[in-house]
């Protein structure tokens, strides 16, 4: 089982003079779920895209199955295609249908032959829910619908690991469980996965640890049940009475 | 006025007009588009040029740009394109309408990329397209369905400016109306004949733009 799939070692980033990222050492094992947890500003969304290179980091590593990240071009292409990345905003492709955002990875990147990829691309928009939206626009459809969507789309490319930025809070609240139940059902198929997210049932129920992280630092990890109830932490026990409480 | 018509080939010099304007577009069009992807790409010192190529041709008049392309590139220079005289300034003509609307095209295109979130380049890349596959298939068709009605309004500008081709002797449309003027009398009837024969160019391009822009409107 442990496997080493993501290896992140000693990463530092600064934007300008803000320390975003301090000495960041996290390691996460195929097929593992890790949250990323932490107040506003901490660093989640930035740890999340220099693990994909969204984002530069000075100094340290990281690696994906072995392989450490490329500095730009062919090679990181190729890499960021084995990385899955959701985002808080969906951020689907406007212009193209359902459908072609889907099939555009692994057309153009996979070189998998059209009617292939759509064929999966079918079966991936069945799986999320929304296949009968397929020759839709993004616009067309609800926030919980093009967020499952973008799910689909990471998931054409067969991702070794995938990342999700605060997948459900940019969505209205009857849709948020939609969409956490696509990825519980996924961390339950194995796939290896990155959430940062507030959802503590999500928590609870899909991840094997919660990393809690506060002004660009790991300050803990734990598993999830540990970390909500009895987190070691001052600043997590301060973090958690704040959000228990609204 | 109709045996002006009859002496005078009214015809045939808007149809150059529209030649000159429909090949200078197409020129603007691919220049355009290349110093706009220099605009945007990742590397420094393309951006440089990019910038540099728009500043240039953006704040020099047509006028100074038509008349050295004759006087200077073709007769000092020696680069005659063709050693027809008249074929020689088409020719000059074309490029240089090309050349010079292209810092516009570029321009128009570029407002249309500020219309694109930042989070499609992102998914663009998140998926491994490289960055020339996150040009063609995400940046630049949402690029040019944003910057329809600046496209549209600098093909009215064209071809309204391939009238200054008339000052290196291109019979163009204008070209026609400054010697009917100099050699006829009822000036003012010719002047609205032409200025007629421009707007019936002109409206339409505008018409059509203004839907295409409405029709082809990415939906966010
Ligand atoms: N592109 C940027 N340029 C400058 N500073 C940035 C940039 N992106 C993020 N920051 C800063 O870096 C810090 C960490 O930001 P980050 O977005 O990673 O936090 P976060 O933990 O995801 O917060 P949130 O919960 O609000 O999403 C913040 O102080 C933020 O203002
Ligand atoms: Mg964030």
């Amino acid at each position: 089982m442990s496997e080493p799939l993501v290896v992140i070692e000693g990463v530092n980033k600064h934007f300008g003079d803000l320390h975003v990222l301090k000495d960041i050492n996290l390691s996460i094992d195929k097929g593992e779920v890790v949250i990323l947890i932490g107040p506003s500003g901490s660093g989640k969304s930035t740890l999340c895209r220099t693990i994909n290179r969204l984002e530069t980091f000075e100094s340290g590593s990281i690696t994906i199955d072995g392989k450490t990240l490329p500095d730009e071009g062919k090679e990181l292409a190729n890499l960021r295609a084995d990385v899955g990345m959701v985002f808080q905003s969906f951020n689907l492709f406007a212009h193209k249908t359902i459908l072609e955002n889907v099939t555009l990875g692994p057309i153009k990147v996979r070189k998998t032959p059209k009617a292939e990829a759509e064929k999966k691309a079918m079966e991936l928009l069945g799986r999320v829910g929304v296949a009968h939206q397929a020759e839709k626009y993004p616009a067309q459809l609800s926030g919980g619908q093009q967020q499952r969507v973008a799910i689909a789309r990471s998931l054409a490319m067969n991702p070794k690991v995938m990342l999700f930025d605060e997948p459900t809070s940019a969505l209205d609240p009857e849709m948020v469980q939609e969409v956490l139940d696509v990825m519980v059902g996924l961390a339950k198929d194995g796939m290896t996965m990155i959430v940062v997210t507030h959802e503590m049932g999500f928590a609870r129920k899909a991840a094997d640890n919660v990393v809690f992280l506060a002004d660009g630092e790991i300050v803990e990890t734990n598993t999830p049940s540990e970390f909500f109830s009895n987190p070691t932490s001052a600043r997590a026990k301060d973090f958690l009475s704040k959000i228990l409480t609204h | 006025m109709a045996d002006i018509l009859a002496r005078y080939d009214f015809l045939g010099a808007f149809w150059l007009t529209i030649q000159l304007s429909f090949w200078s577009a197409l020129g603007a069009l691919v220049i355009g588009t290349v110093v706009a992807i220099l605009r945007v790409s990742p590397v420094p010192v393309l951006r440089l040029l990019g910038t540099a190529y728009v500043n240039t041709f953006r704040n020099t008049p047509l006028t100074l740009l038509m008349v050295f392309s004759i006087l200077g590139a073709s007769y000092v220079l020696g680069l005659e394109i063709s050693d027809n005289v008249t074929t020689n300034i088409f020719y000059w003509a074309i490029i240089v309408l090309s050349v010079y609307h292209a810092a516009f095209v570029c321009e128009a295109l570029r407002s249309g990329v500020n219309t694109i979130p930042a989070g499609q380049a992102e998914a663009a890349r998140s998926i491994g397209l490289t960055f020339s596959q996150s040009l063609t298939e995400v940046l630049l068709p949402q690029a040019f369905r944003g910057a329809i009605a600046p496209l549209g309004s600098t093909l009215i500008a064209l071809i309204k400016n391939s009238t200054v081709a008339a000052v290196i002797g291109a019979a163009e449309a204008a070209g026609l109306m400054a010697v009917i003027i100099e050699n006829e009398t009822g000036s003012v009837l010719v002047f609205f004949l032409f200025a007629v024969g421009f707007v019936i160019l002109t409206l339409p391009v505008g018409i059509l733009f203004t839907s295409l822009s409405r029709r082809l409107a990415v939906k966010r």
